[in-house]
């Protein structure tokens, strides 16, 4: 029986599939090795901040954005998110990162709330009771 | 006509091909990764609520805590590095260099719960509990709160305990690594490479964020 066009593409489609025995890994050892060390190096980095007298909300935020960062090295080279298709970068990433924007945007702005309720040291004595 | 619709019907979303290019078993890790990543995230949201809204110790000196939490991160950073080799060994086919590799990997991950046991057993030493703080603490932190122990030991805890599975599961690999292909090895190592990553938030949020800059 003679192929339509319909077939034909669904079989080149086909084709072109991931098998599971397919062996692609992209990227060389010198290239993780340069990664390994950039995150060294901003490891390096946030123990000497560390000892710096910053403000505490100075601090949290370079932290935090270097902390970013390496997630990002690991993810991208490490994890091999980088060599893998867009699809899957889309399915992954955004869904992530707008999941724990939500959960900041619930949870934090009560803490600065908090933070004003909160005791800075031991409860007072109890007045002694009037006598009648 | 016929092509207009075979290229239509054949497209990525249009059935009967893997549109991510990856195993199912790889994508069900990814979603694993996704779903983990919640839940620690959910803990270090909460960690930073309760620490911005409480009197907070800072009680972790340069020696021990801050060296051994330091040498963890460059062990667990390594062992990413080893695992990454043996992604790459398996790719080639070069499946004993592999075993090796990941060997190495569970090695390290060994000495990153070592070095994590000790920790915990000197702030245990010292005091600290689940839900409370050690007396020192307390007079030098007036009314701080014994939430601090619960966050610690919660977070740290279930990160370590995802190392200890890690290992686990590296060692079968290992184990089986003639048996198994090299999309079993790569999806190991994502698992891996995700231990590592949380320890990039928890490390600064826990431990430097907390340094004791008397000490």
């Amino acid at each position: 029986m003679a192929k339509n066009g319909l077939d034909e593409a669904l079989e080149d489609k086909m084709s072109a599939h991931t098998s599971d025995d397919d062996a692609h890994f992209a990227g060389s050892n010198r290239l993780f090795i340069s990664v390994w060390v950039w995150l060294l190096a901003l490891t390096g980095f946030e123990v000497f901040l560390g000892y710096k007298q910053v403000p505490v909300v100075y601090m949290l935020v370079i932290l935090m954005g270097v902390s970013l960062i390496k997630a990002a090295l690991i993810i991208a080279y490490f994890m091999h998110l980088r060599f893998e298709r867009l699809n899957l970068v889309l399915t992954i990433i955004p869904a992530l990162v707008i999941c724990i924007c939500l959960m900041l945007l619930v949870f934090f702005p009560d803490s600065f709330r908090a933070k004003d309720l909160r005791s800075t040291g031991p409860p007072p004595a109890a007045a002694p009771a009037e006598s009648r | 006509m016929v092509a207009t619709e075979a290229q239509a019907i054949a497209s990525d979303w249009g059935g009967g091909v893997h549109p991510y290019r990856v195993g199912h078993r790889k994508l069900g890790m990814w979603l694993f990764i996704m779903s983990d990543s919640l839940t620690f995230s959910a803990l270090l949201i909460a960690y930073a609520y309760v620490r911005a809204s409480n009197v907070w110790p800072t009680p972790f000196p340069f020696s021990p805590s801050i060296v051994f939490s330091s040498v963890m991160t460059l062990v667990l950073l390594s062992s990413s590095l080893t695992m990454v080799m043996a992604v790459s060994a398996s790719s080639r086919g070069q499946k004993s260099a592999a075993r090796t590799w990941i060997l190495l990997t569970a090695l390290l991950g060994v000495t990153f719960i070592v070095l994590h046991s000790l920790e915990w057993r000197h702030l245990y030493m010292e005091g600290l509990r689940p839900f409370a703080i050690p007396a020192e603490w307390a007079a030098k932190w007036p009314g701080a709160t014994p939430l601090f122990g619960a966050t610690f030991f919660g977070i740290t805890g279930l990160h370590m305990f995802h190392v200890f599975t890690g290992c686990i599961y590296l060692l079968v690999v290992a184990g089986r690594v003639n048996k198994l292909n090299h999309e079993d090895v790569e999806i190991s190592g994502l698992y891996w490479h995700f231990v590592d990553l949380v320890w990039m938030f928890v490390f600064p949020m826990i431990y430097l964020l907390s340094i004791n800059m008397g000490k």
